[in-house]
């Protein structure tokens, strides 16, 4: 299992060519009270770096990008009634959609270690 | 906090009183009538009145409060336009007149059209204006049809629109609407569009570039003739955004800085009400290059008759009838009052008071671009941000003490912004007493930070849970 | 006549201030060779001159026409304390409610004016008012290609007003999106669309000829399809007609102008637009949602706001930002007034006046009424052009409906004619005896 992430602030977990996505601890930070996550149907399409969903507070909208391709497999439909989970819990509990991953592309994704640095340079 | 109406009902009551039945009475057929009424309650003239108006106390608005709320040009609304627009002539017209068999019957609500568009032609320095567009972001959504359609008819193969950062949030979300794909181009320290980086990022494919001038941060853009050029050689057309055309009445025109198409926002310029959120009007004028492609229907002058032209060249069209008419009639009628001597007044007028404001608060709150401004200026409430005490809190402490806050957190580019335009119509002794309560709330933030946090405390509900509004979805009563 | 207050002592001590010697000095950032010379307007004039070319314009217009014109929008009753309401400053002279504590009068309003919506058109869910009932429709198929995403043909029912229909086409046809318009009275049909390509199926009910359907079954198909189905609804007509929601549409939108908006040779109307729970945030425009202040006191703010322009910028939901929140309130004022019985006698006293003007037109020699079931609107064949009918009645004093060329091809004899409540007997047995005399 290795877990990585992007610089638009979502996570991967990978286990096998099972994955996992969510948004960031820092991503959901930035957010402040998260109202709404759109959660996209079972069976969607996701496409590396393309826009699949999308995460709401109040006076803000982000667009989740897919850090990798794969088809959709679950969706945590927790959120649609109790989207704070991702404030409490983003990068377990707050997971967002599980997919069966179809590429081998890693390219772009962050270790653990990478990604603290590179928000380091952000503040 | 009011109760709502639908707790006051009682079964039986009427506020209006229909006409007889003179024929015998029709039925729906079965199946196509409503399985039960509509459950709106019934209430007593006096129940409603009462009702809304006791609401109505709630509002602050202006014509009870000073509303220097920037980008919106809260100005005072003369109430002779009113009575214009409720004059019967106007006010009981059906507008399909003209095409069954009233053509006679309304040509002065068709000359009113003509002169008002004529008008706005002569103020903006285009050579056509329709009046159609229902609000500035329609008027904005015209505009960008108007230049998509040149270009399709061009052959031009156009992807993007350009916009500065500053920019109004319709302007990047019309011309999406539209197709197009934007680049944003970030603001120099000049106070408007870098051009450097807009010089970088114009190409053959670029559509449009979208500008407000003077922009949000109330900065005029000295370059624009510059920017008119560059974009005009990839043919690309530049769009002016006239939300802040109340500071260059009589001063500049935007037809003759280069602007292809702009947009005239009526309930900011031209004083029509605001309505609580519109009606608006956002007529469009355009360069002759762009006429062939103006909605339908246009009103024109034959000899002495003025009639309906029903052709266009995609047959556009973007509303049913003629805009949003009854606030026509209020700005022609407030136009005829101003004449050029009163629209130059309104400009220098709205200049000095936002240059006067900025100079008075200066010395309390930052001012990320310090230069002479235009109908407003942009503060930031950063000095006060690091005692705790953000623009939200000093907007509410602004509502305590009988003010409505300026336009707070844009543009999005200033951060804790607080957009101040005091417009025209107010005095220097309103202006004076706003001023003082800034400044007394910059001295609250040195002293006591934590009371502002509390702010409003003099309105019927203090600060509402907007986060709880967007996770527990409730936008209507059920019993 | 100015509006400005300014003495010049005022002037004076303001310039002072900011530091410089005159007004001008202030248009200083705007170099000289981009001040304009030419501003050839005449100068101003004062408030009483105003209102004598104003009058003079308005004496220009024939404002005593009994009216039997319809198309979209009609002259209905409007109770005074509709103006009385709307006409209070701290309503129409205030903006949109951003500021929530110091607005909270036009917050509960609008949701009254949303539960009321929601209740007239048997749908879950309104926003707080779009333009007006065209551009409320082009909004409606952007809607329904944002909720089918991957799908990109919309349909045309010939149900639609073609005015309308030409607003649809204009609002996408800068979009790769397909429009297939079903023409009136053509052979092709929606079943012609049921393949799982289809994002939205736009109707309208009383359709624009007037006549009425019940769509349940059709939505039903629609559904089945995975499509969403939208209705264009005259708001009148619901006091007697099935709602939308009973007939299992997901979007109804309409003019409100019927709902205490007077004529006013166009506008200002309102657009509305209600749909269920599950598309709420694919809604465009201003949404007013309940919550509780620091007190846990009841209150309302504008919600959903991520869906916005001034948030989500290039990718909101739409670029609409004033809407018509006065027109709107004029609906709600109205509806208010009128009550749920007044709702329906209205609606009552217009299907029967209609009716009746059916029956007697019925009865005169060269004129043929439509068949099918209608509200207050229908078509009327005649036995000579319907302009020239029309202009003859315009010379009595009576606008006698529109003549449905200025809609369809192939229709020079056809008028269609609408009777509201206004329209008493008497004005419906002279408009049927002077058609008679006119053909």
């Amino acid at each position: 299992m290795k877990i990585f992430y992007t610089k638009e602030h979502e996570w991967v977990k990978i286990e096998g060519t099972t994955g996992t996505i969510g948004i960031s601890v820092y991503a959901a930070e930035q957010l402040g009270d998260i109202t709404y996550v759109e959660v996209p149907d079972v069976g969607e399409d996701l496409v590396k770096g393309e826009t699949f969903c999308s995460v709401e507070s109040v006076k803000a909208a982000s667009d989740i990008y897919a850090p990798v391709s794969g088809v959709v497999t679950a969706t945590n439909d927790e959120l649609m009634e109790t989207p704070e989970i991702v404030n409490e819990s983003a990068e377990d509990e707050g997971w967002i959609v599980t997919l069966e991953i179809t590429d081998t592309d890693r390219e772009g994704l962050l270790t653990a270690e990478e990604y603290d640095a590179y928000l380091e340079t952000l503040d | 906090m009011s109760e709502l109406l639908f707790t006051k009902s009682v079964k039986g009551r009427c506020g209006a009183s229909l006409p007889v039945m003179d024929v015998s009475k029709a039925e729906m057929s079965d199946s196509l009538r409503r399985a039960k009424p509509a459950e709106i309650g019934e209430y007593s003239e006096l129940d409603v009145v009462r009702h809304y108006t006791n609401l109505s106390l709630k509002n602050f608005s202006v014509d009870t409060h000073f509303y220097p709320l920037g980008s919106c040009t809260m100005k005072y609304n003369p109430k002779v336009c009113e009575k214009a627009a409720r004059l019967d002539g106007f006010g009981s017209l059906h507008p399909m007149m003209p095409v069954s068999g009233a053509l006679d019957r309304c040509q002065g609500a068709l000359e009113m059209i003509f002169e008002l568009e004529k008008h706005l032609a002569e103020v903006t320095g285009m050579d056509a204006v329709t009046t159609q567009p229902l609000a500035g972001a329609h008027g904005e959504m015209l505009g960008i049809m108007l230049i998509a359609s040149y270009h399709r008819a061009k052959g031009n193969k156009k992807r993007y629109v350009i916009v500065p950062d500053s920019s109004h949030g319709t302007n990047p979300a019309t011309a999406s609407m539209m197709g197009y794909e934007i680049i944003t181009v970030p603001t120099a320290d000049y106070g408007d569009m870098d051009l450097d980086i807009f010089r970088e990022k114009m190409n053959d494919e670029v559509a449009a570039v979208m500008m407000t001038n003077p922009n949000t941060l109330g900065v005029f853009n000295p370059y624009i003739k510059e920017i008119s050029d560059i974009a005009h050689s990839y043919d690309a057309l530049l769009y002016y955004d006239g939300a802040n055309l109340n500071a260059i009445l009589g001063k500049v025109r935007p037809g003759d800085l280069g602007f292809d198409v702009v947009h005239v926002n009526l309930h900011k310029t031209y004083a029509t009400p605001h309505g609580s959120g519109g009606p608006g009007s956002g007529p469009v004028g355009c360069k002759e290059k762009l006429i062939p492609f103006l909605p339908k229907p246009a009103v024109v002058k034959n000899g002495e008759k003025f009639e309906l032209n029903t052709k266009g060249v995609d047959s556009a069209r973007i509303t049913s009838y003629f805009g949003n008419y009854g606030v026509l009639v209020k700005a022609y009628a407030y136009a005829l009052m101003m004449g050029s001597d009163g629209l130059r007044d309104v400009a220098e007028k709205a200049v000095l008071n936002a240059n006067y404001m900025m100079h008075r608060l200066k010395p309390y709150y930052h001012l990320p671009y310090d230069k002479t401004c235009m109908h407003e200026c942009v503060f930031s409430a950063s000095k006060q941000a690091e005692k705790g005490v953000h623009a939200l809190d000093i907007a509410k402490a602004l509502i305590d003490r009988g003010f409505h806050p300026p336009t707070v957190y844009f543009p999005l580019i200033v951060p804790e912004a607080m957009m101040v335009e005091p417009t025209e119509t107010e005095s220097k002794q309103t202006m004076d007493i706003f001023c003082e309560a800034m400044i007394e709330i910059a001295e609250m933030t040195e002293k006591d930070p934590d009371s502002l946090h509390e702010a409003p405390v003099t309105r019927p509900v203090t600060r509402l849970d907007e986060t709880l509004a967007a996770r527990q979805v409730d936008v209507r009563y059920s019993r | 006549m100015k509006f400005t207050p300014h003495t010049i002592e005022e002037t004076a001590e303001m310039l002072e201030t900011i530091g410089v010697s005159q007004v001008s000095d202030l248009f200083s950032p705007i170099p000289d060779e981009l001040k304009t010379e030419k501003f050839d307007l005449p100068v101003g004039i004062s408030e009483s001159e105003t209102m004598k070319i104003m009058k003079k314009l308005a004496g220009k217009n024939d404002a005593d026409m009994v009216c039997f014109l319809g198309g979209g929008v009609y002259e209905h009753f409007i109770p005074a304390a509709v103006d009385a309401l709307s006409s209070r400053p701290e309503f129409y002279t205030a903006y949109t409610p951003y500021q929530p504590e110091a607005s909270q009068g036009t917050l509960q309003v609008l949701y009254e004016f949303q539960t009321m919506m929601c209740e007239l058109t048997g749908m879950e869910a309104s926003n707080a008012s779009m333009y007006d009932g065209g551009t409320a429709l082009a909004e409606a198929a952007l809607m329904a290609l944002r909720i089918s995403k991957k799908r990109s043909r919309i349909v045309l029912d010939g149900s639609v007003n073609p005015v309308q229909k030409e607003i649809v086409k204009t609002y996408l046809s800068f979009l790769e999106v397909e429009v297939a318009d079903i023409e009136y009275g053509s052979d092709d049909s929606i079943n012609n669309y049921l393949d799982g390509q289809t994002a939205g199926f736009i109707f309208q009910n009383p359709a624009f000829d007037g006549t009425v359907k019940d769509y349940t079954e059709i939505n039903e198909k629609i559904h089945a399809d995975k499509a969403v189905s939208v209705v264009s609804v005259y708001p009148i007509s619901l006091g007697l007609i099935k709602t939308p929601g009973d007939m299992g549409f997901d979007i109804a939108v309409g003019d409100g102008q019927s709902l205490g908006n007077p004529l006013s040779f166009g506008g200002p109307y309102f657009g509305f637009m209600t749909t269920t729970m599950k598309h709420i945030r694919n809604l465009p425009g201003r949404i007013v949602g309940k919550t509780v202040d620091t007190k846990g006191r009841d209150g309302y703010v504008l919600t959903l706001q991520a869906r916005e322009q001034h948030i989500r910028r290039q990718k909101a939901t739409s670029n609409i930002c004033s809407n018509q929140s006065l027109c709107a309130m004029n609906g709600l004022f109205y509806m208010s007034l009128m009550g749920e019985k007044g709702l329906m006698d209205a609606a009552s006293l217009c299907k029967s006046k209609a009716e009746y003007a059916k029956s007697e037109l019925a009865k005169v020699k060269g004129v043929k009424v439509a068949d099918g079931e209608t509200f207050n609107e229908f078509v009327v064949e005649l036995s000579a052009k319907a302009e020239d009918v029309c202009l003859k009645l315009a010379d009595k004093g009576i606008l006698a409906g529109i003549p449905m060329n200025n809609y369809i091809n192939d229709a020079e004899n056809k008028l269609l004619v609408a009777v509201t409540e206004l329209r008493t007997k008497q004005d419906i047995d002279t408009l049927v005896s002077e058609i008679g005399g006119a053909l």
